[in-house]
């Protein structure tokens, strides 16, 4: 049965895709979501500040904008509990850059370019997931 | 030009993770959920994204310099380390507890309230932390 979910998730998907095109094609660039916010977090990307703040202001502007042309309400269904927020958010941001990388870098970018990293990193992290989904909503109860 | 292209490209990723629905959580979750209610919405999501960043890949093959002027990235040395299994299995664990990411985290700050923001000043502490470990680790090797 294809889920309406599926089409729209196939459509943005594509979107992104394209996104990832644009800024290797025009700027030479991977598109890596934790390598672009990452470089200005810890000032090892300073160099190109320009590009990574345009870049973080175009994926926040966007949807935004989207949402309130069409007049609908983003929905996130985000846990209201802090520390999971909070150790959720510390273990992305640590992970990722100490990984070199996300589900932007490692998995879209990498895996199109069959790169062995990206392809390996992308069955850690997706190992990881599902054993944390697993302890912490159906063992721990906590989400 | 790299200016327009950087907003461009931010905007359509913005744009691609909200529609696909990977800025929210559920979906996210539902995908790693696969001893309860599986969504294997995000399968799609990866596969749609992939294909337009493989033609690229292939046309920067063939192309000298990209837009924009400098090189396209080298090929990072294939080697599968310690940092990258052990990063990566962090980052999937912290992924599976929130249902985010760095790139939709941004994507829904807009409308994620209170806690996105709290998620994605926890996100960039973890980051900065990431610095003295690299360190660590570089001085290990």
């Amino acid at each position: 049965m294809i889920e309406p979910s599926y089409i729209y998730g196939l459509i943005g998907g594509l979107i992104i895709g394209l996104a990832g095109a644009v800024y290797l094609l025009g700027n030479g660039r991977i598109m890596g979501a934790s390598g672009v916010i990452g470089g200005l977090v810890d000032g090892s990307g300073l160099n190109e500040w320009r590009d990574r703040l345009l870049f973080i202001v175009g994926l926040i502007a966007a949807p935004w904008l989207a949402l309130l042309v069409l007049g609908i309400e983003g929905e996130t269904n985000i846990t209201s509990n802090p520390w999971v927020l909070i150790a959720a958010g510390i273990l992305v941001g640590f992970g990722a850059r100490l990984a070199n990388g996300c589900t932007s870098g490692h998995g879209v970018c990498g895996i199109s370019r069959l790169s062995l990293r990206g392809i390996a990193a992308t069955g850690f992290y997706l190992l990881a997931g599902g054993v944390s989904v697993l302890l912490f909503k159906h063992i721990l109860g906590v989400i | 030009m790299r200016g327009i292209i950087s907003v461009s490209s931010g905007a359509l990723f913005g744009l691609g993770l909200l529609i696909s629905g990977m800025v929210d959580t559920s979906r996210v979750q539902g995908w790693l959920d696969i001893f309860g209610d599986w969504d294997p919405t995000l399968a799609f999501v990866l596969g749609g994204a992939i294909l337009p960043m493989a033609i690229a890949w292939n046309i920067s093959e063939r192309r000298r310099a990209p837009l924009a002027g400098g090189s396209f990235p080298a090929r990072p040395a294939q080697k599968i380390t310690t940092d990258l299994a052990i990063g990566s299995m962090i980052f999937g664990a912290g992924w599976g507890l929130a249902g985010l990411c760095p790139g939709p985290s941004f994507a829904a700050l807009s409308f994620g309230g209170w806690e996105g923001l709290m998620f994605v000043g926890s996100m960039v502490g973890g980051m900065l932390l990431a610095v003295p470990a690299k360190h660590v680790r570089s001085a290990m090797a």
